[in-house]
């Protein structure tokens, strides 16, 4: 009976091997449209757009230096923007989670979930008073209004990993810490800050990723002197296939670090993105 | 019991004396949140309620509801609403389904699979402008794009899928981008079945199938629950593919509510009329969020009892 039931050796393997490459087939299929951008960016502008698609060609890498030299000063707006929400985010959101860990009240939970919902919150609903407020600040067009607004996309993120990176150290630490007569600064900077430093990197590097691909607020808030990478190559959006290849070597450019940092961060990302509702 | 289910006894025995550090370290978070999201929202009603245009910024009369209504009526506003509900719904399906299957392939042991799934979720972490401009221009493009070069090498005539089938290409495009976070929640939630539940399955003669429907079906709940919810929440706001590959068009064809507002605000300077439809995509939002927030808050219960 058992037996019988059982499928061969070599039928598994034959069933292995299929799901395995087709899995590879899917794979490669996704990947595919972005490694042809890649490569165009080694192409001469003629082979990148040509008919039938050149696939085998001598590549050349002017485009990467064209674009790294046109792309300054955006390339700057956008580090400035990421680097700085980031560290504003911290800044804020740091002291914020450990209050809510180390010394919670009856209100902190729903604290947390209310800044959870911040997340969720649609720029356009704030966009206008925004564009509006930012005009009478002199803050349309300048890199630290970007900035500003990243720290609002990235700050409930922050508190949210943080916490739970916080949560998970044994209460065992801190409390021989406190009868030992601890301060608020010991606890924070010499307790909770080397156990999180982790959860920290890991954490910024998804804020870093979020930032630098964000485009609405850059579209509607930035213009010519804060424009970051993002609107800089919207302004491409209608030159159909001219500059391709230019424009491929300056996407892949853009790409590439947000790539190695998205997958160094695989794990961590989930956690990130459902706000630890999935394990 | 953690040190925070401890600390809160305390707090609650001791009174309010460890209230103070707490205040202050949360202030300015909280603050912040405050005046970057909650002030702005409330101008936003406010705005709503005015016939308020940058033309004349000065001449805003009152009009209570009007704006709401002339969104409700207006024949040009309901393709936008069908537009947003057809984008988000085919792409949280197409999304979850793949998704899905794609979780079960990768869940399977097989040579170079890290590497694979590292190649699968690439296109998450693309900048949505730059997914658009690859689309527009090395695969949809009738002339030079690979679409069409591969439709003539077959025979076919080429295709101008923006132009043809603009909703069609949206949707390929945000489905490329969002496969990989489907795939990477369901992956994980997969990986935490617990194998002991498979093996009894198995020792008890459990057909694939049957594990599947008894097993695997019931430990997804949760995670397809926040694939939808999530996804629903970020592709309502989708906007940086839809200005770069159509421009909200042709004509309306592929304008959703986020670009809607872009254009009320920033094209026409109707300012009470973009507010009034922002107010409306907060108030679906955060029917969205309430019921996702169920979901994380009771995750945040059983961690607390753990």
């Amino acid at each position: 009976m058992m037996a019988a039931k059982k499928p061969s050796q070599l039928w598994r393997t034959t069933k292995n091997i299929a799901l395995g490459g087709l899995a590879w087939l899917i794979a490669l299929a996704f990947f595919f449209p972005i490694a042809w951008m890649i490569s165009s960016g080694f192409k001469t502008e003629n082979e990148a757009f040509a008919t039938p698609p050149v696939i085998i060609f001598q590549p050349i890498f002017d485009n990467f230096s064209t674009a790294l030299a046109k792309y300054a000063p955006a390339l700057t707006n956008s580090l400035i923007a990421a680097l700085g929400s980031t560290l504003l985010s911290f800044l804020l959101g740091l002291p914020a989670a450990f209050s809510m860990v180390f010394y919670p009240d009856a209100r902190s939970r729903s604290t947390l979930l209310w800044i959870v919902s911040t997340k969720m919150m649609p720029p356009v609903g704030v966009i206008v008073p925004l564009y509006l407020i930012f005009k009478d600040l002199q803050l349309l067009d300048n890199i630290f209004g970007l900035t500003l607004m990243y720290t609002t996309m990235n700050l409930p993120l922050v508190i949210w990993m943080m916490h739970s990176y916080l949560s998970e150290i044994p209460m065992e630490i801190l409390e021989a810490a406190r009868v030992d007569g601890a301060s608020l600064q010991h606890e924070f900077l010499r307790i909770a800050m080397p156990l999180a430093a982790p959860g920290i990197a890991s954490t910024a590097l998804l804020c870093i990723i979020f930032a630098w691909n964000e485009a609405f607020f850059a579209l509607n808030l930035t213009n010519v002197d804060a424009a970051p990478l993002s609107v800089y190559i919207s302004g491409f959006k209608t030159t159909q296939g001219l500059f391709w290849a230019g424009l491929s070597a300056a996407a892949t450019l853009v790409i590439l670090p947000v790539m190695a940092f998205g997958w160094s961060a695989q794990r961590q990302l989930v956690q990130g993105l459902t706000m630890g509702a999935v394990k | 019991m953690t040190f925070q289910e401890r600390s809160l006894k305390k707090n609650a025995n001791r009174g309010r004396t460890s209230r103070l550090p707490a205040l202050w370290l949360l202030a300015p978070a909280l603050g912040y949140l405050i005046i970057t999201t909650q002030v702005p929202f409330i101008m936003t009603i406010y705005y709503s309620l005015f016939r308020y245009s940058l033309v004349d910024p000065f001449k805003r009369p009152f009009i209570g509801l009007e704006n709401y209504l002339t969104l409700f009526t207006d024949p040009l506003s309901i393709p936008i609403l069908i537009n947003t509900l057809v984008l988000v719904l085919s792409v949280i399906f197409l999304t979850v389904i793949f998704g899905a299957a794609l979780a079960l392939l990768f869940n399977r042991p097989f040579f170079g699979r890290n590497v694979a799934r590292t190649l699968l979720i690439g296109p998450f972490f693309i900048m949505p402008v730059i997914t658009a401009l690859i689309w527009k221009n090395s695969l949809l493009n009738p002339v030079f794009g690979l679409f069409g070069m591969a439709s003539r090498a077959l025979g076919f005539e080429a295709v101008d899928w923006l132009e043809r089938y603009p909703m069609l290409s949206i949707i390929m495009m945000v489905t490329w981008e969002w496969t990989p976070f489907a795939l990477l929640i369901l992956l994980t939630s997969l990986q935490s079945l617990p194998t002991d539940q498979l093996e009894a399955a198995r020792l008890d003669g459990a057909s694939q199938l049957q594990e599947f429907w008894y097993i695997v079906l019931p430990h997804w709940t949760r995670a397809f629950e926040v694939v939808v919810l999530l996804e629903a929440i970020f592709i309502l706001q989708i906007y940086g593919e839809i200005y770069i590959a159509t421009s909200g068009g042709p004509g309306l064809a592929t304008t959703n509510l986020p670009y809607f507002i872009f254009q009320k605000a920033f094209g026409e300077y109707s300012i009470g009329m973009a507010s009034a439809a922002g107010v409306i995509a907060v108030i679906i939002a955060n029917i969205i969020t309430a019921l996702f927030l169920r979901l994380v808050n009771r995750n945040v219960v059983t961690e607390v009892k753990s």
